[in-house]
């Protein structure tokens, strides 16, 4: 146990120790996650005046056990029950392995029939230990509501009648995919909103992080979860520059390099040649190493962006997703001027169609290649677009900058 | 994704006087309808929030001063336009568009004066969302 962790990171250290074990015992993941949440409000509730116990993560799993044990009033559990009670007094035995558990949690919270909304706060709860409350800050929706969105995935689980074990090798694929893609999602979802008015919201990309490095330890092997836990270090490390005092988003272009987090992008860096040398390559992979590229660039100017076509070409072979062609396009400006770009924009406009992105690009574009009226056009048509404020008003300061030349 | 449901007082479909002229008992229906909604949004994880606002009898218009220093300008209702004014909104947090305009159509069928639906127009408006993290 780490000295000065509090009761509240214990908690939320224990809480998918004790709910792999409590699965591994009894089954039925969904009861067993209900169970687990009682026994750790009762922690948090009793803890603080009595003191932790001797065996903290024994006290939840004896308390969830406990619970479980009410849940099943059929003759047969209660049978089930108290041979359950008794194994518990006797022996209280310390759980099976954690990382082990974890892993096979999020397999199952992360489960490839539930949405993305839906899995993204079970994980959190079920395998990351945060309270519903915590989850529901978050997301800024109320408490209740998010307790409901938890027990509606949980629902469907139930009916998934999911063992609690490694997914077959055949299924693994796809299930690890899933998961990776919850991962990903969620941490988007906190860098996203990370500064600015935003920064009392739990940290949801120190959450993903987290995870990220719990899959990695359950299965070191594999180039795809180094990847992910990669892009997500990359990413980061530019976190402190990529808002400007006032909140406002400053692009990559123009952030103060000096500020990237060097440990973060050290230990990525190490992660990613390792992961490349499996000879494996994925999407998560080649994504890193594109931010790789970026995090070792001197300067915007000075970037490989020759070595960012390559990677984005690979990736684009590799998904066929045309946003991977967008940013293709922009790599491309980069290595032979803003008329390449361009010239692959043209042939985006069926697949893409009025898209924000497809726009602020060709502004971009545009406005390198000396159009300002175009950039312009182009600026305000993307802040028209957009679904987000801090973007809209980046975009529409650019539109007012690309007409009029900066002052004295 | 998160949207906004608005309705105004403006007129609807059903062409129903206002709420003000209905038997005690269509509004007692209608009050149930809308708080049975919300526990059926809140029960599927979507409400965030769901507000009914004050009349327009109580509405201000407030401008600033033209210039500093100067008080703002400020208008009590009742206000002519009142059919522009909004009378209440909810907020929900669903997984696509097409859910939202889904329960926007349940808004819409609100039971008026002997339960027939109200109909009213209910403007569906997306809620700015954080940026992208590739910006």
């Amino acid at each position: 146990m780490t000295a000065g962790v509090g009761i509240e990171g214990l908690l939320r250290e224990l809480a998918p120790q004790a709910l792999g074990a409590v699965t591994r015992r009894y089954g039925h993941f969904a009861d067993a996650e209900d169970a687990v949440q009682e026994a750790l409000v009762a922690a948090a509730t009793s803890w603080p005046v009595d003191g932790v116990p001797e065996k903290p993560l024994g006290w939840l799993v004896r308390v969830a056990s406990r619970r479980m044990a009410d849940l099943y009033r059929s003759d047969e559990a209660r049978r089930r029950r108290e041979d359950l009670a008794a194994s518990w007094s006797i022996a209280p035995a310390e759980p099976a392995p954690a990382a082990d558990d974890s892993i096979l949690l999020m397999f199952l919270s992360c489960h490839p029939t539930l949405s993305p909304g839906a899995a993204i706060p079970l994980t959190l709860r079920a395998v990351a230990g945060l309270t519903t409350r915590e989850i529901a800050a978050a997301f800024l929706v109320p408490e209740t509501t998010m307790a409901q969105r938890i027990s509606r995935a949980k629902a469907k689980l139930r009916a998934e009648e999911e063992p609690f074990r490694m997914p077959s090798a055949a299924e693994r694929g796809e299930r690890l995919a899933s998961v990776l893609h919850v991962l990903y999602l969620l941490f988007n979802e906190g860098y996203a909103t990370s500064g600015g008015p935003e920064l009392a919201r739990t940290d949801l990309s120190g959450e993903a992080i987290r995870l990220a490095r719990m899959v990695r330890a359950a299965l070191p092997e594999d180039p795809e979860v180094a990847g992910l836990l990669t892009l997500m270090l990359l990413t980061d490390a530019r976190r402190p520059a990529r808002t400007d005092a006032g909140g406002e988003l400053v692009p990559l272009a123009e952030q103060d390099r000096t500020r990237w987090d060097r440990a973060l992008i050290a230990e990525g860096l190490a992660l990613v040649t390792e992961a490349l040398r499996a000879g494996r390559m994925g999407e998560y992979q080649l994504q890193a190493a594109i931010a790789a590229v970026h995090d070792q660039a001197p300067s915007h100017g000075e970037t490989e962006w020759s070595q960012i076509l390559a990677l984005y070409s690979r990736l684009e072979q590799l998904t066929g997703n045309p946003m991977v062609t967008l940013n293709r396009a922009v790599a491309a400006a980069m290595v032979d001027g803003p008329g390449a770009g361009l010239t692959l924009l043209a042939g985006l406009e069926e697949r893409l169609g009025d898209h924000r992105r497809l726009h602020s690009v060709r502004a971009h574009l545009l406005e390198q290649a000396g159009d300002t009226a175009g950039a312009a056009a182009e600026f305000a048509a993307a802040a028209a677009r957009t679904d987000n404020l801090r973007e809209q008003r980046y975009l529409t300061t650019r539109a007012a900058r690309a007409v009029t030349p900066p002052g004295p | 994704m998160r949207f906004m449901l608005l309705q105004s007082y403006g007129e609807t479909e059903s062409r129903c006087p206002p709420v003000t002229e209905w038997r005690p008992e269509d509004i007692r229906a209608h009050v149930d309808f809308q708080i049975a909604l919300n526990a059926e949004l809140t029960q599927r994880g979507e409400l965030v929030d769901a507000q009914g606002l004050a009349g327009p009898e109580q509405a201000k218009f407030v401008i600033a001063a033209n210039g500093s220093g100067g008080a703002p300008v400020v208008t009590d209702g009742p206000y002519p336009e009142t059919k522009e004014l909004l009378a209440g909104y909810r907020i929900v947090d669903v997984e696509s568009t097409e859910r939202a305009v889904e329960i926007a159509a349940q808004v819409s069928a609100a039971p008026g004066p002997d339960g027939v639906p109200v109909r009213a127009t209910i403007e569906v408006r997306q809620v700015m969302s954080a940026p992208d993290p590739e910006v």
